[in-house]
């Protein structure tokens, strides 16, 4: 498979400024309300590093708490299977709908059934797969992957979503209004829920001491798809497990606050036995992870929670467009996380970022996530996954830092020219940092002639020779 | 070896150094008023609070929803109109008002707790139009954290922290009520007498 292009994805998203405007607005205000919300609890930082030493502690002694785990929820009725890989999990899943001949699945969102890309697996063998979550079914409804974790239709704009329910539903292609949209599409999925055979949910906690599985959404469609069809089925990610109810707090307090700036979800759901005359399924599933558990570097990224703080706090995400990423998961998460399922194809992804590390300031459960993707690209490098332009200038890069008079004399001259340069010269096509932004405005002089001129600021200082202000910045790239 | 084998083993040996369970506090400061903290939180999330109506719950239930006709209650303070015993999933997407009563209301989030204990259908929760959980201000604690002491987390069969009417914010990040579940959630404040 041919390596995802991000840049060149990303391009095609900056071309279409509609969206593009959109997008960054909504993923920026995101970031606002997150901020807002974590300044409101004195305790934020506690919260966090409680959760990173919670994380850190359950995956050094993940076998212990997944064999709890499984204790307790056999102990309440379900029944729990394991599988190492995405075709194992897909196999499980359609052998217990087959032994129940369920031929119609309602499921909430699962990130985890996506990496497994299960409902084609399923749609090939005749088993209809029905999203609830309002933002996957849209994707859903138009064949697109998510291109948020936490809002997967993000990417499309009101106007988008009433042409596809126009085209699918037939409902007013004018109305661009979300309630109406909404109440378009509970009109028809409610009554999925109740005909379907079987319900699926991920799992955002899977909680050893009580068996239960949490699943947090807004819109009660995990409650829906657990509760309404007899048979239950829980697909779980062995990263997932925390060992208490008193260590599941500090995560409730946590997730949705990063993710949306809310508090809490509306509906936080602990699913611990089958319903009435029911049965439940939860299949724990590997897919990578304990691989990634015994690497030194990337086992910090298993502590995610998935709140999508860092994809929201991220320049290039908000103005790339999720989908862009080629990936189940997207901007600074998916970076670190998808070169492990398939170097090649995803060798780009860790050069789609500026290691700006606000990624890592935002993260809830503490991920290095910044330091990660610089990892990343040592991988890429030792496992000659570089491309030839990346080559060809990291070579030249190597020259000139390497030589301080040749960096000094580029440093110099790039400023000067920064200052001098007429505004055709420096957003064109040629130069890619000019695309879709303002250059910031160059120093009035390098750190080297600064201090030639101060000596350090001790010596006698002498006037900087320019203080010609350099081209105005208008055009907002978030923090 | 079986894949659960291969998993154990694969992760019994990996991964950070063993570190010790951090003790989480209860970050506890003891506000005084918790029923008004918890009133601006569960309007956050567009769920509202009712103090105790004067008239009784029976006569405010009349007046909030004029057009209810189907009603079912699973407190002794309201009678409903549909039989609990007679209750099922495809009806419960007919009733048009759900009462029960929770044991624990979470100040900090304004969430109430409810479990099949006090559902008796864990489906009214969603299918529901409309739900009305009595609160007696008692119980209510200052936060998650305390919350989570409750017995129901260790015994419930299925046990939700509801926090406001079923929304969405999935098109163009705006939310919107209802989504799939309940379109309205009213909390009433009052003693359980």
């Amino acid at each position: 498979m041919t390596s995802v292009d991000q840049a060149r994805n990303a391009l095609a998203f900056l071309e279409d400024e509609p969206h593009e405007r959109a997008f960054d607005t909504l993923i920026w205000g995101l970031r606002v309300r997150r901020d807002a919300a974590a300044r409101e609890v004195a305790e934020w930082e506690d919260l966090r590093t409680l959760a990173s030493k919670i994380k850190e502690h359950t995956l050094a002694n993940l076998a212990h708490y997944l064999e709890m785990f499984e204790e307790r929820a056999t102990a309440n009725g379900a029944i729990v299977h394991w599988a190492r890989d995405a075709h194992e999990h897909n196999q499980i899943v359609y052998d217990i709908l087959g032994s129940h001949g369920a031929s119609h699945v309602v499921k909430s969102k699962s990130m985890l059934t996506e990496e497994c890309e299960m409902r084609p697996f399923l749609e090939r063998r005749g088993v209809q797969v029905t999203e609830t979550d309002l933002g996957e079914r849209i994707q859903q409804l138009d064949d697109q992957p998510p291109s948020h974790i936490v809002g997967p239709a993000f990417q499309k704009t009101t106007k988008d979503v009433a042409e596809l329910f126009h085209r699918v539903y037939g409902s007013d292609p004018d109305k661009a209004d979300p309630v109406y949209l909404a109440h378009v599409m509970r009109k028809h999925t409610r009554p999925l829920f109740l005909s379907a055979d079987a319900g699926m949910t991920g799992a955002n906690f899977a909680v050893a001491q009580t068996g239960a599985i949490v699943t947090v959404t807004n819109e009660g469609n995990a409650d829906l798809s657990g509760n309404v069809p007899r048979l239950r089925i829980c697909s779980v990610g062995i990263e997932k497990i925390v060992p208490g109810t008193d260590e599941l707090a500090v995560f409730i307090r946590l997730l949705a606050r990063s993710a949306t700036g809310e508090r809490i979800t509306q509906y936080t759901s602990h699913f611990a036995k089958p319903r009435d005359g029911g049965e439940m399924h939860i299949v724990l599933v590997d897919n990578g992870r304990s691989a990634r558990l015994a690497d030194e570097r990337f086992w910090p990224s298993l502590k995610c929670i998935r709140c999508g703080a860092c994809m929201n706090t991220c320049p290039v995400y908000r103005r790339s467009g999720g989908l862009s990423y080629g990936a189940t998961y997207m901007g600074p998460i998916g970076i670190i996380t998808m070169p492990a399922a398939d170097i090649r194809r995803y060798r780009e992804l860790p050069f789609a970022s500026t290691i700006n590390g606000s990624c890592s300031n935002v993260c809830p459960v503490q991920i290095n996530i910044h330091e990660q993707i610089y990892q990343w690209r040592e991988v890429m490098d030792d496992h000659g996954q570089f491309s030839n332009t990346k080559k060809a200038a990291m070579k030249i890069a190597g020259k000139v830092l390497s030589h301080p008079h040749v960096f000094r004399a580029a440093a110099e001259s790039g400023m000067a020219a920064l200052k001098v340069l007429p505004h055709f010269a420096l957003y064109n096509r040629l130069n890619a940092w000019g695309r879709h932004r303002d250059i910031p405005r160059p120093a009035t002089e390098t750190f080297h002639q600064w201090w030639a001129r101060t000596r350090g600021g001790n010596g006698q200082a002498t006037p900087a020779a320019d203080t010609t202000p350099g081209p105005e910045q208008t055009h907002h790239v978030g923090a | 070896m079986s894949a659960r084998e291969d998993i154990l083993t694969a992760v019994r040996d990996s991964g950070p150094a063993a570190e010790e369970l951090p003790q989480v506090p209860d970050f506890s400061r003891s506000p005084k008023d918790l029923a008004s903290l918890f009133t601006a939180a569960l309007a956050r999330l567009d769920g509202k609070v009712v103090p105790e109506p004067p008239s009784g719950i029976r006569a405010w239930l009349s007046e909030a929803f004029t057009d209810a006709r189907r009603i079912c209650s699973a407190v002794s303070e309201v009678s409903g109109n549909v039989d609990l015993s007679g209750f099922s999933d495809p009806a419960a997407t007919d009733i048009d008002v759900t009462v029960v009563r929770t044991p624990l209301g979470i100040a900090e989030t304004g969430s109430i707790l409810l479990t099949e204990k006090e559902l008796t259908v864990t489906t009214a929760a969603v299918l529901a139009q409309h739900l009305v959980v009595l609160l007696d201000p008692a119980d209510i604690v200052e936060n998650i954290h305390v919350a989570y002491r409750h017995p129901a987390f260790q015994q419930a069969a299925y046990a939700v922290l509801l926090s406001g009417p079923s929304g969405s914010a999935d098109i163009g990040g705006i939310t919107v009520h209802p989504a799939q579940g309940l379109t309205t959630l009213t909390v009433v404040l009052t003693s359980r007498g």
